[in-house]
């Protein structure tokens, strides 16, 4: 574009008129926030490298722990997040082709892809709203040892992991969670488990074919499997039983697996948020015609680098997270 | 602002006749990349876990190779990094690259010395 007539004042140099490296000033603006903003989320992902790094042995396996897939049961290790890949990598190409149809006034193709764009942002972030609910309600469930260590279990026979509701046994106990009120004021607990530690016990000892699979990787890349001697051995380390995953606890291993996990996509499901919020409100700039009166789209230029970003940061989260 | 776009792509050895056909062709190997990872992720071929390079699974360095190729394409083709000058170019994308690498060697290298402390030392952590 040549000129600007928004406020008259952008040709001269102090009001914005100066192009440095050829970029107008927003959009230069905009490349060193998306610098910035890279640099966070590379210290992000690299302190992950760092604590993976130092607890390299014992690090949950992603297969295992991302399985699910909405309305499908079973084991479908990676489906659904390279899904939401292909969602956030489809809505970048509807917003490059808004960014075209800008660059050629064609203003209800600009609508029509922006409207794309913001579905596909929509479809991402409940994807991951939903992540982020089956992580947090866990599937089988696990013990804790006095090291913080995690014990999971195994189905001798068939090799499967086996949920605590598969063996526990229901005893005839009362279980009461414990509130602020009742006791020390400053412990609770966050949530009660389904089964208390005793009756994990007492079913473990009942049900021979349990065995009990530690945080160790092996050799051959799996965790290690306890023969049932060893197991019944481990089983005194037990101190509480977890399902799920929070802040303090994870029932699939390292806890910091999962502080990262809510970290990092936390922040970028956050980035993907906001960016879905700066698009409807360019959206409607552009039904309204403000940028048809301006004479050019350049703002859809600039939000577009704002989510193109936004996708960029996702291809490594995925990588970083999910593959490798 | 620059009207004309730069149709090629892999250096020229596939020309688009326009930027809206550049832009499918390049959603289109951005998807058979990640259709790629993903195949290799479900299937883990043991050739590919079995053997290192430089303590890294030769997996795991198709991951981040095949990352990086993304990474180019979407900073290239969808922000219009192939259209900018080549000052602004490098200014955008050789600083973070430079602090990032320097971030990643010193973490990773005091992560791997923890490590050994924990495995070495006169610690109990595993109880």
């Amino acid at each position: 574009m040549d000129t600007t007539v928004t406020t008259g004042t952008e040709d001269n140099v102090w009001g914005g008129g100066n192009r440095p490296l050829g970029a107008s000033y927003g959009k230069l603006m905009m490349w060193f926030f998306i610098v910035s903003d890279a640099l966070t989320f590379s210290g992000f992902l690299v302190s992950y490298g760092f604590s993976r790094f130092k607890f390299i042995e014992t690090w949950p396996i992603a297969d295992e722990v991302f399985t699910h897939v909405p309305f499908f049961h079973g084991n479908y290790p990676m489906y659904y997040v390279a899904f939401m890949t292909f969602i956030l990598i489809m809505s970048s190409v509807t917003m490059v082709l808004a960014v075209d149809a800008g660059h050629r006034m064609m203003k209800n193709r600009v609508i029509l892809y922006m409207f794309l764009t913001i579905i596909g942002g929509a479809i991402f972030v409940g994807s991951q709203a939903w992540e982020w609910a089956t992580f947090i309600k866990g599937d089988y469930g696990a013990l804790e040892t006095k090291g913080g260590r995690i014990l999971q279990f195994v189905n001798a026979e068939t090799g499967e992991r086996a949920a605590l509701a598969d063996f526990s046994k229901i005893l005839p106990e009362e279980r009461v969670k414990h509130e602020k009120s009742a006791g020390i004021w400053y412990q609770e607990e966050g949530y009660k488990t389904s089964y208390s530690l005793n009756e994990v016990i007492q079913g473990f000892r009942a049900n021979p074919n349990i065995l009990i699979r530690t945080e160790t990787i092996n050799e051959e890349g799996e965790k290690t499997l306890l023969t049932r001697g060893e197991s019944l051995e481990k089983l005194k380390d037990a101190v509480l039983v977890v399902e799920g995953a929070n802040l303090i606890r994870n029932e699939y291993g390292s806890r910091l697996f999962a502080d990262f996990f809510f970290f990092i996509t936390g922040f970028h499901g956050f980035h993907v948020f906001s960016g879905v919020v700066i698009n409807v409100i360019i959206f409607f700039n552009i039904i309204l015609g403000t940028y048809e009166r301006r004479g050019h789209y350049e703002m859809v230029e600039k939000v577009g680098l704002y989510w193109h970003f936004v996708d960029l940061v996702w291809v490594f989260v995925f990588t970083f997270f999910y593959l490798v | 602002m620059a009207h004309e776009h730069k149709l090629e792509i892999f250096r020229g050895l596939l020309k688009f006749r326009s930027n809206t056909q550049k832009i499918w062709g390049v959603l289109i190997f951005l998807s058979i990349v990640t259709a790629v990872e993903v195949a290799l992720g479900i299937t883990k071929p043991e050739v590919l876990t079995k053997n290192y390079f430089l303590g890294m699974k030769l997996l795991n360095w198709i991951f981040i190779i095949l990352t990086l190729v993304k990474a180019y394409y979407i900073a290239w083709d969808f922000m219009h990094l192939r259209d900018e000058k080549s000052s602004l170019r490098r200014a955008i994308v050789w600083t973070p690259i430079f602090l990032v690498c320097y971030l990643i060697f010193i973490l990773l290298f005091e992560a791997d010395y923890i490590y050994n402390v924990f495995k070495d030392g006169f610690l109990s952590w595993d109880f």
